[in-house]
Formats: C-alpha cells, sequence, structure tokens
C-alpha cells in the first residue's frame, strides 16, 4: 500500500502523525515527512490519518498489486 | 428577520435542537452587521479566509472598550489568558510548549499509546449496559471516556471529577456569548479562581514530585500562571467537546437507520462517518472571540478595524457552495475538508484526542449495542450555544454482544 | 467531418501517447481516463521503473525513514495503459505522428504528450564526474547510491551547490552525523530561489547545524585516486578540501535533446507552450497534437507579465498535466488555461521552507510576520508596488492568505496591521537576487523573456 502527501497542501497541523505515527512524522516544528509505503498493520491508522488531514492532502491507494506491464520493457 | 437580533436568536435556547435553518437564512448575507458592531460569518470560503487571516486575532483585548474581552480574565486577577485568546508569538511559543510532552515532533506517539487504554474504558462502560433496556448515551458513555481521557493526558485524578465537573460546566458557559450573561459572568470567574487554586496545588505537587501525564512534564518549562491556565483551558476542553462529539454520532446514526445498517455490516465506514458528523454537527458551533487589526474586506463589506467576529463554523459547513446538499448526512462524501475543528493556527489543539476518542468509542459502542431507538428526538440540549450537544441521550436497547 | 465528431472518435479510440513516466505522466493520463477517453494509452519512460516520486529521494530516503524504491506513487485509479518503461524516446516524426524509441521501434500516436522531466546537471568535467564517490541526485537509483555510500560514513561530503536539492542533502548528512562542506558560487544558500535576505537566513541556519558553508567560492577540479576514488575538490580560491563524496547539485537540465530536428519549439530551457498546453513549433505556431506539462514545459502566466515559466515544482507538474490531459481530448472552446500560482517547499535542518508566487521578481522585500532571527517568519516580495510573492519559514498556515494578495495583485508594501507583527511600519528592503546573468544553482522557478503577443486576459488589480 503506498500513500503521497501533496506538500504544497500540507500545512504542518501534523494531525496524521499523531494518528499514525510510524508512518508520518514532523521533523522540527512544521515539516513533514512520510513513508512512502506501508503494511497492513498501519492500514487502519493510515485511513483515520488521511481522513482527519485539515488540508485533504493525502493520497491513499490500498491496491497493493505492481502495475500490469509496469515491468522493466528493455527490447 | 429583524436586524440586530441574529445573535439573540443564536443564543435563543428554543433554537438549540435545531440551529440549522438559522444558519441557512444566516448565509444569505454571507457578512453580517450587528446593531452592536459585531459581524458574523456564515459561509464557507469566506470563515476559512478569515480564520487563516493574519489580520484577525483572537486576543479580545484588541476590541475597543465596551466590548465583551471572552477569556481574558479580569485585570485586578493578574491571570494570564490561555493560549486560544493569545496571537502570535505568545500563542506560537505557548501551544509549542505545551505540544511538546502532547505530540509530534517531540511526542508522537503520546496519544497513540492511550489507545488501548482508552479501549479498555470503553469495554467498562459497556458492559455496564448488560441488563439495561435503557441507558443515557451521555451519562452512560460519552461523558465519562472523555473525562477520563482527559484526566489520563493531563494526570489528574480522576476521582475529583465530581470537584471540577461543576467548574468545567460554569467556565464553558462564559464562552457563550448569551445576552444579560453578568450572573454567568461572575459564577465563571469564581469557577476559575476555584479551578486554578486546585490545579496550581495539583501542580505545585507535579513539580516536587513528576507522575504521568503533561502537566509534570510541563512543570519545569513554564510559569505556575501559565501552566495553570492551560490546565484550566484543557480540562474544560476536555470536558465539553468530545462528549458532544461521541453523543452526536451517535444521535445522528439513529437518526440515519441506513447509515447505521451500512456501518454495522461494514465497520471501515467509520472513518468517513465520524468525519461526516463533525461536518453536520461540529462540537464547536462557531468561534465568537475573534477581532479585527484592520479593515477587512470580505465578500463586498468591510469589517471596520475593532469590530467583533463571529466566525460561523457550523453554518460554513453546511454552505450549498461548498458541499454538495449539505443538510443530507453523508458518510460517502469526498474531499470532505469541514471546520469542524477549525482551521489556521487555532486549529483545535485537541483534535487528534478527540479523533482517537471517537474512534475508541463509535466502532464498539455499534457493535456491541443493539439499539431499537431514541426515546427522546429532539433529545434535551445544555444551554451552552457555542459548546452544542445533548444533556442526555435517553436510547432504548435490546441487547449487548461481547 | 466537423470537429467536434473528430473530438468523439479522439475520445473513443484514438491513441494517446505519453512520453515521459513520471508524476505529470501519470496524472495526466489518469485524467485522460477520467474523462472519459477510452482509446488507446501508452506510456514511455527511459527509466524502468513505473511513476514514483522524487521529492522523498533527498530526505526520507537520505534520512532512513523510506527506501527510494518504495517511492512508487500511488495511483488515483487504474489507467490501462500499455507501459514501455527502460526505453528512452530517441525521435519525433510530426509528419507520420510517430514516436521513435531507442530500440527502434516506433509508436504512433493521434495525441501526444510531453512529460520528459529534467535530470540532473552533471558535472562539468566527464572524466571528474566519473570518479568514484561524485554524484548527481535526480532518480531512484541516484538516491540508491547516494544512501549506500552515505552508509559508509565517508570522512567528509562535498556538496556542490547550495540551491534546494544542495541544502536537503547537506542537512541529511548533517544528520547521519556526517561531516559535511557546501560550496556555493553565490553569496548564500537558496539566494537564487529566495534572495540574499532570506539567504542570509539560511545561511545562519546551516552554520549552526555545523555545515562548513563556503560561499562566494566554485569547485574548481575533482581529483581522484589512483583507484579512481575521489579524494579532493580543489576550490576557486585556491584552496582544496578532502572529501570522499561529492554530490552535485547545480539544477536540472531539460530532457528535450530528444526533440532536436522535431520542428518543436524545444530547447536547453524547455518546451515552449501555450496556457492550454499545446506546443509552439519552432516558428512560433502552435501544434494542435502535442501538448507538454511538468518540469519541461514552459508556459506563459498573465499574473507574471506573461512571462514564460518553466516550473520545476510539483504541485505544478500535478494540475499542467490535469490540464493538458483535459485540453487534448475536448474542443476549443472548452479548453482550459494552466494559470497556476508558482507554489514550492523544502524542508532542511528541521525547518519547512514554503514559498508562493515568484520571488525572484521581486524588487523589495518586507518581514511581514515574525523575525528572521527567530527562523520563524514570513517575508512578503513586491513587484512595482504589488505583491508578488511570499517566503515562510516554520510559517506554512499563512501562505494561503498571501497567495490571495497575489492574485488580487495587493499593493506592496502591506498597509494593514497584521498579527506577529514586530515593527512599527514595514520598511522594505532590497531581497537581494544575484544579477540573472550570473548563473545560480537550481533556481526553482526560471523566467525566460516576454511572450510576443500583446493580448490580455481579464486581469483587473482589485486596488487602484
Amino acid at each position: 500500500m503506498r500513500l503521497v502527501v501533496d506538500l504544497n497542501r500540507c500545512q504542518g497541523y501534523a494531525q496524521c502523525v499523531f494518528l499514525a505515527p510510524d508512518v508520518f512524522a514532523l521533523h522540527g516544528d512544521e515539516a513533514l515527512l512520510f513513508s512512502p509505503r506501508f503494511d497492513e498493520a498501519q492500514r487502519d491508522r493510515v485511513e483515520e490519518a488521511a481522513a482527519a488531514c485539515p488540508v485533504q492532502a493525502i493520497l491513499v491507494d490500498y491496491s497493493d498489486e505492481p502495475t500490469r506491464g509496469a515491468e522493466p520493457h528493455v527490447g | 428577520m429583524t436586524p440586530g437580533t441574529i445573535t439573540a436568536q443564536i443564543t435563543d435556547y428554543a433554537n438549540r435542537a435545531d440551529p440549522y435553518p438559522l444558519y441557512a437564512e444566516l448565509r444569505e448575507q454571507p457578512v453580517r452587521r450587528e446593531d452592536d458592531g459585531t459581524y458574523l460569518v456564515s459561509t464557507y470560503y469566506e470563515v476559512r479566509n478569515l480564520a487563516n487571516d493574519p489580520r484577525l486575532s483572537n486576543d479580545t483585548r484588541n476590541r475597543p472598550p465596551g466590548y465583551a474581552r471572552v477569556g481574558h480574565p479580569a485585570e485586578e486577577t493578574g491571570l494570564p489568558p490561555s493560549f486560544i485568546f493569545t496571537d502570535p508569538p505568545v500563542h506560537d511559543r505557548l501551544r509549542d510548549t505545551i505540544n511538546r510532552p502532547f505530540g509530534p515532533p517531540h511526542s508522537p506517539r503520546f496519544l497513540d499509546g492511550l489507545r488501548a487504554d482508552l479501549a479498555t474504558v470503553v469495554t467498562e462502560l459497556l458492559d455496564a449496559f448488560e441488563g439495561k433496556d435503557q441507558v443515557d448515551i451521555v451519562e452512560d458513555f460519552s461523558y465519562p471516556l472523555p473525562v477520563t481521557a482527559i484526566c489520563k493526558v493531563l494526570g489528574v485524578p480522576r476521582e475529583d471529577e465530581p470537584r471540577f465537573h461543576i467548574w468545567a460546566d460554569a467556565l464553558a458557559s462564559s464562552l457563550d456569548p448569551r445576552p444579560g450573561g453578568d450572573d454567568g459572568q461572575e459564577k465563571a470567574q469564581r469557577a476559575r479562581q476555584d479551578m486554578g487554586a486546585y490545579l496550581s496545588d495539583l501542580i505545585e505537587t507535579k513539580r516536587r514530585h513528576p507522575g504521568p501525564g503533561i502537566l509534570s512534564a510541563l512543570a519545569p518549562d513554564m510559569t505556575p500562571a501559565d501552566l495553570e491556565a492551560t490546565a484550566v483551558l484543557l480540562l474544560v476542553a476536555g470536558h465539553e467537546t468530545t462528549v458532544n462529539a461521541i453523543t452526536n454520532t451517535t444521535l445522528t446514526l439513529l437518526r440515519h437507520p441506513d447509515v447505521l445498517e451500512r456501518f454495522q455490516k461494514d465497520p471501515d465506514l467509520a472513518v468517513p462517518l465520524i468525519e461526516e458528523v463533525l461536518r453536520f454537527e461540529p462540537p464547536v458551533q462557531f468561534v465568537p472571540w475573534t477581532t479585527a487589526l484592520a479593515d477587512i474586506d470580505v465578500a463586498g463589506t468591510t469589517i471596520p478595524k475593532g469590530s467583533p467576529v463571529w466566525l460561523m463554523l457550523a453554518a460554513a459547513n453546511r454552505d450549498p457552495k461548498r458541499f454538495e446538499d449539505p443538510d443530507r448526512f453523508d458518510p460517502d462524501r469526498k474531499d470532505n475538508e469541514h471546520l469542524g475543528f477549525y482551521t489556521g493556527i487555532h486549529y483545535c489543539f485537541g483534535a487528534p484526542l478527540a479523533r482517537i476518542e471517537l474512534h475508541a468509542a463509535v466502532p464498539e459502542l455499534f457493535r456491541r449495542v443493539k439499539f431499537s431507538g431514541l426515546l427522546e428526538d429532539p433529545p434535551p440540549y445544555r444551554t451552552n450555544a457555542v459548546l452544542r450537544g445533548p444533556r442526555h441521550l435517553p436510547v432504548a436497547i435490546e441487547g449487548l454482544t461481547a | 467531418m466537423s470537429a467536434d465528431a473528430d473530438v468523439e472518435v479522439l475520445r473513443r479510440e484514438g491513441r494517446i501517447v505519453v512520453v515521459g513516466a513520471s508524476l505529470a505522466g501519470l496524472r495526466a493520463a489518469e485524467t485522460l481516463r477520467d474523462k472519459g477517453f477510452t482509446g488507446s494509452l501508452t506510456m514511455i519512460g527511459d527509466e524502468p521503473y513505473e511513476p514514483y516520486d522524487r521529492p522523498p529521494l533527498s530526505k526520507q530516503a537520505l534520512l532512513g525513514r523510506a527506501r527510494a524504491e518504495d517511492t512508487a506513487l500511488p495511483r488515483r485509479r487504474e489507467i490501462d495503459a500499455e507501459w514501455r518503461l527502460g526505453v528512452a524516446a530517441e525521435g519525433l516524426d510530426r509528419q507520420a505522428k510517430r514516436v521513435r524509441l531507442a530500440n527502434r521501434d516506433t509508436v504512433p500516436y493521434d495525441r501526444l504528450l510531453i512529460t520528459t522531466g529534467t535530470r540532473a546537471r552533471p558535472w562539468i568535467h566527464p572524466d571528474e564526474a566519473a570518479l568514484d564517490g561524485v554524484f548527481v541526485l535526480r532518480t531512484r537509483d541516484d538516491s540508491v547510491r547516494l544512501d549506500r555510500k552515505l552508509a559508509g560514513s565517508p570522512s567528509r561530503v562535498l556538496v556542490i551547490g547550495a540551491g534546494f536539492t544542495g541544502s536537503e542533502v547537506a542537512s541529511a548528512c548533517r544528520e547521519r552525523g556526517l561531516e559535511v562542506t557546501v560550496a556555493e558560487r553565490g553569496p548564500a544558500p537558496l539566494v537564487g530561489a529566495l534572495g540574499g535576505v532570506i539567504g542570509a537566513v539560511a545561511d545562519r541556519l546551516q552554520r549552526r547545524k555545523g555545515v562548513n558553508l563556503r560561499c562566494g567560492i566554485s569547485v574548481t577540479a575533482l581529483e581522484g585516486d589512483y583507484a579512481g576514488r575521489l579524494r579532493r575538490a580543489h576550490l576557486s580560491d585556491g584552496s582544496a578540501i578532502e572529501a570522499e563524496v561529492a554530490v552535485v547539485s547545480l539544477g536540472a537540465i531539460r530532457n528535450t535533446d530528444w526533440l532536436a530536428g522535431s520542428g518543436l519549439a524545444a530547447g536547453p530551457r524547455g518546451i515552449a507552450c501555450d496556457a492550454g498546453c499545446r506546443v509552439f513549433d519552432v516558428n512560433g505556431i502552435v501544434t494542435d497534437d502535442i501538448y507538454a506539462a511538468g518540469d519541461v514545459a514552459r508556459s506563459p502566466h498573465p499574473l507574471f507579465d506573461y512571462q514564460f515559466l518553466s516550473l520545476e515544482h510539483w504541485g505544478n507538474a500535478v494540475e499542467q498535466a490535469e490540464i493538458a490531459a483535459h485540453n487534448m481530448i475536448c474542443a476549443g472552446p472548452d479548453r482550459r488555461p494552466h494559470l497556476w500560482l508558482p507554489m514550492f517547499w523544502s524542508s532542511q535542518f528541521g525547518v519547512n521552507i514554503k514559498s508562493v508566487g515568484v520571488p525572484s521578481l521581486g524588487d523589495q522585500l518586507v518581514v511581514a510576520q515574525g523575525t528572521l532571527a527567530e527562523e520563524r517568519f514570513v517575508a512578503v516580495y513586491g513587484y512595482h508596488g504589488r505583491v508578488i510573492a511570499a517566503a515562510s519559514f516554520d510559517g506554512a498556515k499563512w501562505l494561503g492568505f498571501y497567495q490571495q494578495q497575489i492574485e488580487a495583485a495587493a499593493p506592496f508594501p502591506p498597509e494593514y496591521g497584521t498579527v506577529d507583527r514586530r515593527t512599527e511600519t514595514l520598511e522594505p528592503v532590497d531581497p537581494a537576487f544575484p544579477d540573472p546573468h550570473l548563473p545560480t544553482h537550481g533556481p526553482t522557478v526560471t523566467l525566460t523573456g516576454h511572450s510576443p503577443s500583446e493580448r490580455r486576459v481579464e486581469f483587473v488589480p482589485s486596488h487602484a
């Protein structure tokens, strides 16, 4: 499962860090760091975090399948 | 509607159970001037912009003489305001300090670490439903949980709760801009002093014998007066808001059996559902303590410097220009950027605690309890218009699952 | 057949080819499907990986919080595309409407979207660039290699160029406990993007965090040992420093080489396109079947004197991709302009730096909130008496307000009172941007001349 935070939208409310501290972290008072990949154990917390974001900046993709045809195609 | 009466109507208890038609009327004029020079702002984008506007102050001492200076204890008491009634840089320093033991970057796991404890509390509260055919959701569930939580967070003995319960109520009422509330203000002042005395004793003890909770952690870093003001604020907020959030969620679900049925089949619905309740029935309905530091043009109206400004969060949350079909309770709503916890630098400090409590409480409540319905609809509300919520929520229940 | 009918056929069974399988390419593809495009979609990318996110490569990935391999971007939806990854596009035949690949395959298109982005500007001397220990940082592989090298605790890391990427690398190295020297040709870090006044704050910050910062100096040569490992760097002041690792952070080059001879207005500064993302040919005539988006595109912006802006910004890539995708499959009157206000962020040394607007256009600056000394502030840039940009250090929540000030062409300096105002009156100062003719390292916005046209959009300043 993957996620990305739109850090243009992010204003450092840090609600995601409170709710899913193993996936999100603050670096200093405001800069957000996130783990772009997370596992099933974190799923509920990430869902809470994404829904809680006051500026709705977190995009989560729960499908864990590699993209069809996305394997190296060096011909 | 006659001009000048809208604030009276909002604070009128008769409108407490359903203030939303009033808010809809209010939105027809996004920025409305009351006769006393107070401005009410009720549409989503205008509220959001103002809450993020550096020309708007939370320090009510910026109001001209004659206006209520909400949040600022009378000069002679020598007490400082709590941080929500301050502006940067004072605000940022206080909030950063208080946040140190509470959240990231220094204590990112503090609240997450309470989840298991809160789950236990929820289990115990629900176990006590056994054998009953009727409960009061407020008394039996939504009140005890946040109180236990805030006591744990602060490190305040849970058994002292009956004492500060009364003070918290009195202080919460003082945020309520009821006309002719001098009596309330006096009561609040007394409660503030009593609660302050209780907490300053407690803080002094913690300074000497540190224990769990953030008061102990903060004692070395804050002046006794600032820490006391903070403790008062957090204790009151912890008492008066999350209880409404949990009760409102229960009430809203029982009023929407279709959603309830889905929720019981699909517990994952809890996440969007809780956010939708925060939009639909926000626990803090409006913020009546901001002041313009400059002339501000909003939606074609100029709010003059010095004017008290009320930001109507609950009205903004139902603005059809932002939320489609806003009066519909819809947990499938995408992009639910509600203002239930406010926005900007004064975004609710306790929001993550409230969410963790809601997530501990709501799914378990509806998993374990088989409800047969509301016994009173609308339920009786508390008088407070700002921190609006039912005083009691009597429900009939059919049974309890383990 | 009418043009509208053409569009209908295109949407139903057209062939759309996207060259550049990164953030912009992916978001464009998702938008195409979202908007009902059911034809064939081909994604061509020179790297062998599905689209991934680059900002973490200089942050989380170097701080041990994420692996560079784990940065694959989340998908907004299925895109049902044919992926041609690990093979670069090598040429474009506009007559035959075909993209030629490095493996000699050709891919025909009805509409082409170019999102080939940028690559790191390499060290000037190829033989020195080839030394073991000399790195650039742009791709996933770059990040993996650099991370591995840093894990070996090199005695000193030399960062060449104190733009945003260079500063972020230096920050990560300090957090890993490594000795770092930063060599910057300008007078301060970040000076190209934010000017010397704010650069001085970044300067203090770096030094306080233990960076050996050398400004006003350039690296003249990198020297290896007998085994081809970096040992030493020679500086323009005649001194030399010992370093096992050098990270070359001299900005980016736009990936347009493959378009040489295609007849498109593509060059080292990017691909010129109109506000609707349609690419110009060399004659300045707009094409109707070729679009560009993301770092590689440059287009005129009405808010900034119609200058052609080329933005290496994450948010710009997303939004321009969405606009391009929309415009590719709709008829003329339904097309939308790309009027994104430039926005940027960087996190370094524990500080969140953000900007909105185009600071480098500013001729004046005020610190509107907070103070430079506390490294927590909002600085506002003015241009010809109006607000043109704002930058914050740990003050992101305020930028939305200043964004609206920019969009409304509000007067500068601001005359109203605000919270956290530390002086009675705001005295504007020169933001101290370096002479634009001197090369700076990796500005995030490059301004590349005026539009030839005099046309106007409705743009009325709200204040006289």
